[in-house]
This record gives C-alpha cells, structure tokens and sequence, in this order.
C-alpha cells in the first residue's frame, strides 16, 4: 500500500494542486491501483511558496511544484515497487520532470515542533473517520467522562496558554472568569475572522483540521457552562467556510456535536456565521454585535464579553489557533505544554512566514524561537542575494524588528518591549530594496479604510496621519510635519475607542523609530 | 442610596453610586467637554471628547461612562487632555465642511462652542473639502451632510425615544454617512413620524428645519431630559 497526500488549502489549490489531484486519480483508476494507492486529499504541508506539495507514504517524502503531467510516471514509478516487492521501504525510483523532492532535513522541518499542526497535512480534512483515528473528539469524550469543569479550568490555567489572537491574554484565566459568570446560558465563540495582511495560519488550521477547533470548542463549553456557540469567519475564506460547514454536519451526524454528549447531559449546539468583509469584527466586541445582526462597530470595554456578551450572555471568546491548543494540552498534560516555549509563553505559535523570504509558508515553532531562527534559517533568507532589513509582525497592529535585532525571541514580551507586538502569527519579512515609510503608508491606508468610523481620533485622524505619510512619500514634507506625525500618531493611539485605531499607528511609529533615516531623507531641504 | 467619594481635579466629591464619572463632574461644576453624549440617550463614547485621566489606570477613560467609585481620582484638564481635545475638534472641523458663517447654527453650534472652549483659533491639519450632498426631500426637515459630525443622536434619539428608527449610520470609516431608511431620500421614509426629536438634539447644523437661515436654528438639547423625565415620572404614577 503507497499513499499520495496532495495538498488541498487554499495556497497549493491556488498554485495548481487541483489540477495534480485530478491527474493522479486519473493515473490511478487507469492503471486499476486504486486499492493499492490511495490518494488523500489533505492540510497544509509547511512550505507553501513551492507548492503545489506532494507527500509520499510510508516514505514521507515530499516533493514541490510538481506538474499533473508527472502523475503518470510517478503512479507508474509505485506500481513498479509494489510489483517488485513487499518491502515498502526500498526508495521510490522517481524523480518530476519538473519541481523537486524537498530535503526534510533542512531547518525549515526540522525546527518545527507541531502541536497546533500535528494532523494537519496528515488527515483529509473532508473525512471524520480519518480525523478520529488521530483521536479528535478523544479528549471531549474523557473529559466528558470524568472531569469536573473545574478540573479542565485549573488544566488550562496550569498550562500557561495565552490568547494566540494577538494580544496573549491567559486563557484559563478567561475561562475561569466566564465560568464563574451567573446564568445558564453562556456562549462560546471562535474567532475566525483571520485579517491581517500576509496572516493565513488559522485558515490553514480550519482547513486542514477543523474538527481540532471544534473539539477545543466544545471542551471549553463544558469548562465554562455554555450551551451554545458561533464560529465568526470572514466570508473571504470560502474553502474554509466550506469544509467548516461539513465538519459541524460530521460532527452533529456522529453526536460530537448537539445535546447529550456521549451520553451525559451536556449539549452544545454550533453556529457559522459568516462575516461580511469588514477587519474591524475581528474585534470582538464589534464581532458580538456583528454575530447579533448589527452593525460591527466596537463598543468600550469594560464591559467585557465575559461579563456582557452575545445576546446579553456571558461569553468566551478565543482565537482558533487558541482552541487548537486545547485538545493536546489535555492529552499530554498542562505540564507537558508548560515545558514547551518559555516561563512567561509556554507551547508553540504557528506563524505564515511570507515576503521577502526564499522559503515561505506555514511554520509552527517553539515560543522563544528567535526570530533569526525563523526568518534566516527556516525561511532561508532574502531572495536574489538581498539582505533582510527589517521582519514585520502584528500586522497592521505590530510593528518592524530591524534585522539587528534578529535575536530576539519570540515570546509576548519581547516583542512587545521592541515595540511591536506577537499579533495572530503574521510575519512579514521585507529586504534591503523595502521603503519603509511606503510600509508605513501601506498599513496606515488599510487602517483608514478599515476604520469603522464609530470614534473621531481613529475615523479622522488615520485620514490626516495617512496624508502626511504621503506628503512625506511625495517629497513635499518638512520636518513640522513629521514633528505632526508623531504627535497625531500618538494622539490616535491614546484615544481611540477600539485596538484598531489605538495600534493603527504602532507600523508607522516603529519604522519611525528604527529606520527614521528612511523618512529623514525624504523630506525638503529647510 | 449609597455614595462613593471620590476626588476630580482635587476636589472631593460625593456621587451617587451607579453615576458616571461625567455626572459627578457636572454635579461638582466640573465641565468637561463632550459631543455626542446627550442625557436621555444611551451613552456610546465615541467622539473622546471626555477622556479624563484616572489614576492607576494607564489608559485615558471616557467621563460618558466610567462609573463612579470610591477614592477614584480624576484629573479632567491636564495639558495632556487639553492638547487631545483641540485635536479632536480639529479632526472634526477638517472632516467636513463647516463654514459657521452661513450656518443655520452659528452662535447656537455645540461644535463651535466646543471649538472655542478647547482654544481652536485655527485648524493646524488640512483641511479636507469632502464633497457631501445635502437631502431635501423631507417636507419640514433638512440634512446638511457637510455639517454632520457622525456623533449618531439622531440615530440614538430616533430608535431609543421615537421608536421609529428611521435614522442610521452606512458605510465605514471616512465614507461614513447618516442614512435615512434604507439609504434613500428622508421624505420618501413612511417610518419617519416628522417628531423632529432628531432636529432638536443635532449638535451642529446638520439636521434643520427648513426655513431657517443663519444663526436662527434654536434647539434645546435639554427638551429630551424633561420628556424623558415626563415619560418616567408618567409610569411612575399611572
């Protein structure tokens, strides 16, 4: 028995893996191997910018951009070794005509350690019983069976994971605070609105393993007391949505999902809601009144959803790649995850490496990899012998690390005293030929069109700093007004009602801070 | 009823427990500055007029509401906040296009009383010259795009007192716009009863009764305060 694994996210189906799963099957029913080889469809398999990506079982080969025309040689090629011999070992005679079998013994493979990804790439994300042979649903059942709701509480206060939204604020803490809400009827939501620019990690994660999110889903439910629960994604995912769609069906089909779980008295019952194209409900008291039917504007918080939430009711709500933590650090124990990463950011954190980098795609690593280790050796580096000036995270609510500062490791706090912030996981890497005070500008654009308009600083205010970034673009600036920028800058980050305008100008005030020569030099002589 | 003492700007004060920092303000004859608060209608903190400083708390807070509690201390006029208001009024009279010369609301303008309040002899933005339609097509009522702040009393005042919740605000950002209905003309709206109460609590000249010219448009924000009032004391004794 070989088994093909072709990648079906949205990164590879856009680089053409449709068209190689198409020529495969074809290849196989031809040559009548379709009890002998077995082609699945699966998650992401890491290194995205070469795909469309092939893997190869038992071998775990994997082989980049190769073209639908080589389907034949290769299932040709495995008929060959299955003919010839039992021995699945002997190493397949094949090379594509075009593309290349990857070396797994880069860095790139071998300074991953997968948690949030371990399935992902492994399983077809289209089949429950696949993903239930990996034990999804697993840890739902032996909590169900035996825990208090308090014991997975402590389970997750003890493992130390934070928000992987961004913002890295203590999930058990936030669950014992909804846990300790009055009333029955509390909610859970998933955060799917995945928006930042270059950030893709969590539409890999529902792509290729949505039924991890919702066992984490429904494990918190049980933790907090919640009956029911909403998965907020932007409508820009559709695959995602798609194969949402069809895990939530599975699951409600095989009783993973609806009353009487696995026999005892809890039920939860699951929502899809589909955003409608607008950043700022990614925020999540403009993703609760957007998940209400009105319109997604934040609110102030205090009140916090935990306390006032969807409908009135005390509710959770974590990121995906959050919930995609749960059911491992149930399986192997809170210590266990604490082990992993560092005191303050225990377990692993999936970024999408993507920019100036020669290897790009989708990396999980250990909190408190330095960024160096990412970006020069996973990530190989800048392309065409360019040198890197400077990595973006956070998106347009981080800011750049200069490449001096390379060293640093990735934790919340580190990256927070540099200025920026760990963000969902974006990670942008930008050469020597980039413009910062054109980076700049770009994010600030996305801010001022992103702006829902509710507060003045944020809705007028990212209107003027994006004009003087373009007076300065433009060469028609003097210093009073970079003087402006700053001080608008700030102004818009102390005041604004929402994180969306109080970090707009954290990309245009780190690049301030770290490559001013950038803007010096654009300015008109006095 | 209990009380909580509190201290703004060194001053004590005593405050019923549940009032806002702003009321407590008010009651001490502390004025701070806001746009689109408006008693009787709820508070949604959006124009950051009112942002005090709260010691222990690293962000700045809206007075709209923050609620009172014991030993808070507030400092409403540091030169910090000072410097944020002129900002803000700034942001606002650069956003649109508010030429108080020609105003229906000139001399009865909550923006331009709030502009001379907070020290804005001019605007060190640019300004912006947005092109903004004005609708006409309400038989008594005008809407002046160019003069609206987006601070949504009209919006609160139409859904939350008249119940007809004829007004909202479409798009986002920049782009954003009262709308009447489902963004057509506000005479064409059968839900718009023609109460006016969004006329009456428009902080600038946006909203208007048609006829007006400069300077004559004399509403009275405090007319919502007594019939929400009348309203209440009304289910108090039937």
């Amino acid at each position: 028995m070989s088994g093909l694994r072709c990648c079906a996210s949205a990164g590879c189906l856009a680089r053409g893996s449709g068209a190689l799963m198409g020529a495969l099957e074809t290849a196989i029913s031809r040559g009548q191997l379709g009890d002998q080889i077995q082609l699945r469809p699966v998650g992401c398999l890491g290194p995205c910018s070469q795909g469309p990506l092939l893997a190869l079982d038992p071998d775990g080969d994997l082989y980049a951009g190769v073209d639908p025309q080589d389907a034949e040689t290769l299932v040709a090629a495995l008929a060959r070794r299955l003919h010839q011999s039992s021995d699945q070992a002997t190493p397949l005679e094949w090379a594509p005509a075009r593309g290349e079998r990857l070396d797994l013994r880069a860095p790139f493979f071998q300074r991953q350690r997968r948690i949030v990804l371990e399935h992902c790439g492994l399983i077809d994300p289209t089949d429950l019983e696949q993903a239930i042979a990996v034990g999804a649903y697993g840890q739902l059942e032996r909590v169900l069976q035996g825990w208090s709701p308090e014991q997975v509480v402590t389970e997750l206060q003890r493992s130390g994971l934070r928000g992987r939204g961004g913002a890295g604020y203590p999930t058990g803490l936030k669950w014992a605070t909804v846990a300790r809400m009055p009333g029955a009827r509390k909610v859970v939501v998933c955060n799917a609105d995945e928006g930042d620019p270059g950030a893709f990690m969590d539409r890999a994660v529902l792509e290729g393993d949505p039924h991890r999110v919702l066992e984490g889903m429904v494990i918190a439910a049980y933790a907090v007391g919640a009956d029911h629960g909403f998965i907020y994604i932007r409508a820009e995912y559709e695959l995602a949505i798609e194969r949402l769609r069809l895990a939530i069906e599975q699951a409600v089909d095989r009783g993973r999902l609806g009353a009487a779980l696995f026999g005892t008295g809890f039920g939860f019952t699951l929502e899809l809601r589909v955003g409608a194209g607008a950043y700022v409900c990614g925020e999540e008291t403009a993703l609760i009144a957007s998940i209400e039917g009105k319109r997604g504007t934040p609110r102030p918080r205090p009140p916090y959803p935990a306390e006032l939430g969807v409908g009135g009711r005390p509710t959770l709500i974590n990121n995906v790649e959050t919930f995609a933590n749960v059911a491992p650090i149930l399986r192997e124990g809170a210590d266990w995850f604490a082990a992993i990463g560092t005191a303050g950011s225990s377990g692993t954190k999936v970024f999408s490496l993507t920019g100036h980098v020669r290897r790009g795609g989708l990396v999980e690593v250990p909190m408190g990899t330095s960024l160096a280790t990412v970006v020069l050796d996973m990530g190989e580096g800048s392309p065409h012998g360019s040198a890197v000036k400077a990595v973006q995270t956070g998106g347009p609510s981080g800011g750049c690390v200069p490449a001096d500062r390379l060293d640093t490791p990735l934790d919340y706090e580190s990256l927070q005293a540099l200025g920026t912030i760990m963000g969902s996981g974006g990670m942008v890497v930008l050469d020597q030929s980039t413009d910062m005070v054109a980076l700049a500008a770009y994010f600030m654009a996305f801010c001022r069109e992103e702006s829902c308009g509710k507060c003045v600083p944020c809705r007028a205010g990212t209107v003027q700093l994006h004009g003087l970034l373009k007076k300065i673009l433009a060469g028609q600036a003097s210093q009073a007004d970079l003087d402006q920028l700053e001080t608008l800058g700030a102004m818009v980050m102390d005041t604004s009602l929402c994180g969306l305008g109080q970090s707009a100008p954290k990309p245009m005030l780190s690049t301030l801070r770290y490559f001013r020569g950038d803007y010096l030099a654009r300015l008109e002589a006095p | 009823m209990s009380v909580r003492t509190l201290r703004i700007d060194g001053r004590d004060v005593a405050s019923a427990d549940g009032a806002t920092v702003l009321e407590a303000a008010r009651d001490a004859g502390v004025a701070i500055p806001t746009l689109c608060h408006l008693e009787g209608l709820s508070p949604v903190a959006a124009c950051r007029l009112c942002l005090v400083e709260i010691e222990g708390s690293g962000k700045l807070q809206p007075a709209c509401i923050t609620p009172v509690s014991e030993g808070l201390v507030v400092h409403t006029a540091t030169p910090r906040l000072r410097e944020i208001r002129r900002t803000v009024i700034e942001l606002l009279f650069t956003e649109g296009n508010h030429v108080c010369a020609v105003c229906v609301a000139n001399g009865h303008c909550e923006l331009q009383d709030r502009a001379v309040e907070v020290g804005m002899d001019h605007a060190r933005l640019p300004y912006r010259f947005p092109d903004r339609p004005v609708d006409l097509s309400h038989p008594r009522f005008g809407l002046d795009h160019n003069r609206c702040i987006l601070c949504s009393r009209c919006v609160r005042v139409c859904d939350e007192v008249e119940g007809a919740h004829v007004w909202d605000v479409a798009w986002r950002g920049e782009h954003c716009r009262i709308i009447a209905g489902l963004d057509q003309p506000w005479g064409t709206v059968d839900a718009c009863t023609d109460c006016g109460k969004c006329v009456m609590v428009c902080p600038t000249g946006a909203l208007f009764h048609k006829g007006d010219s400069e300077g004559e448009k004399h509403e009275d924000p405090s007319r919502l305060a007594a019939l929400q009032r009348a309203r209440h004391s009304r289910q108090e004794a039937p």
